[in-house]
């Protein structure tokens, strides 16, 4: 379960209360577009200690929890 | 001008590289060599940097073809310099000969290295590049890539590759302040070009001589300092490709 920490990074790019981000919201309406994904895929696997390749779409936070959590087995 | 600044030189063992290598040094910045084969050639250009100029240099042996051999090198190079500030990729290969006589792994090889080879190194630095909110990659392509030349399709099309490549990280990366650029040398006094002393193109170069490494070392050190200045393929070339 990664939701916590990818909602505190998101929040820190987008400058927003970190309350209002929620499982279903999508990184579009977030404002965060590709190359804000990569960083933030970057600063995930700072705080987690893993490589992420991130081979699918993603669209909301949830996706990218389950896909981080399918990926760490 | 580039004090505190570190510098990934590939193919910086000799030639235009080793210009480039030496040039970054006098201006100041840290150099990594990174080299395929003379380690003896990459050692001496790091002793000219360190003694001459008094900047930290090292080099690092690396076939810059393999994904995971640029991985490890560049891990390397962050692990001994801290980070990397600008990359110049200026390794490249030629195995010439007409098309239709050209051999499969003659033309692979040449992509390999060239093209491929930009792509990995820019692949593995881009993310030091994105959390320093800075960054300069110059890679050095050919007026061979902008005119043809006649027995260099493969090197020809791996050096118009690289402009493509160029521009589109020069999109990519411009939201977080990378600046990416190219530099098409025309003919240039090194080994590479050993063998080119024929070509009847020789003969239409306006500024009527080849050039010298220097003078793409200097195009270099400008393209590191042209802070608005991206997505540019700057000819240094006696005017050849105009």
């Amino acid at each position: 379960m990664y939701f916590d920490t990818i909602a505190r990074l998101v929040s820190e790019r987008i400058g927003c209360d970190v309350s209002t981000i929620k499982p279903e919201s999508t990184f579009s309406e977030l404002g965060i577009d590709s190359l804000d994904t990569v960083e933030l895929l970057m600063n995930l696997e700072d705080e987690i200690g893993t490589e992420i390749e991130l081979d699918e779409k993603v669209e909301t936070i949830d996706d990218l929890d389950k896909f981080i959590q399918s990926k760490q087995g | 001008m580039l004090k505190g600044k570190v510098a990934v030189v590939t193919g910086g063992s000799r030639g235009i590289g080793r210009a480039i290598a030496e040039k970054f040094a006098s201006l100041g910045a840290d150099v990594a060599v990174v080299y395929a084969g003379n380690a003896e050639a990459a050692a001496e250009v790091c002793r000219v940097c360190s003694r001459k100029y008094g900047v930290k240099a090292k080099s690092y042996c690396c076939d810059v073809s393999d994904f995971e051999a640029v991985k490890e090198t560049v891990t390397a190079v962050k692990e001994d310099f801290g980070t990397v500030h600008i990359l110049v990729n200026n390794a490249g290969i030629t195995r010439d000969g007409l098309a239709a006589r050209m051999k499969e792994e003659d033309f692979d090889r040449v992509i390999a290295v060239n093209l491929k080879g930009a792509f990995h190194m820019i692949r593995h630095c881009s993310s030091m590049f994105i959390r320093n909110r800075e960054g300069c990659i110059i890679n050095i392509t050919s007026v061979t890539g902008l005119m043809g030349n006649a027995g260099q399709c493969n090197y020809a099309a791996s050096k118009a590759g690289l402009i493509g490549l160029t521009k589109t990280i020069a999109r990519e990366l411009a939201p977080r302040g990378v600046r990416c650029n190219a530099i098409a040398p025309g003919f240039i006094a090194t080994d590479m070009t050993d063998n080119q002393s024929e070509n009847p193109m020789l003969q239409m170069i306006p500024l009527g001589k080849m050039g010298e490494p220097g003078d793409v070392a200097d195009a270099a050190a400008y393209l590191a300092t042209a802070r608005y200045v991206t997505g540019d393929v700057l000819r240094v070339d006696g005017g050849i490709a105009m």
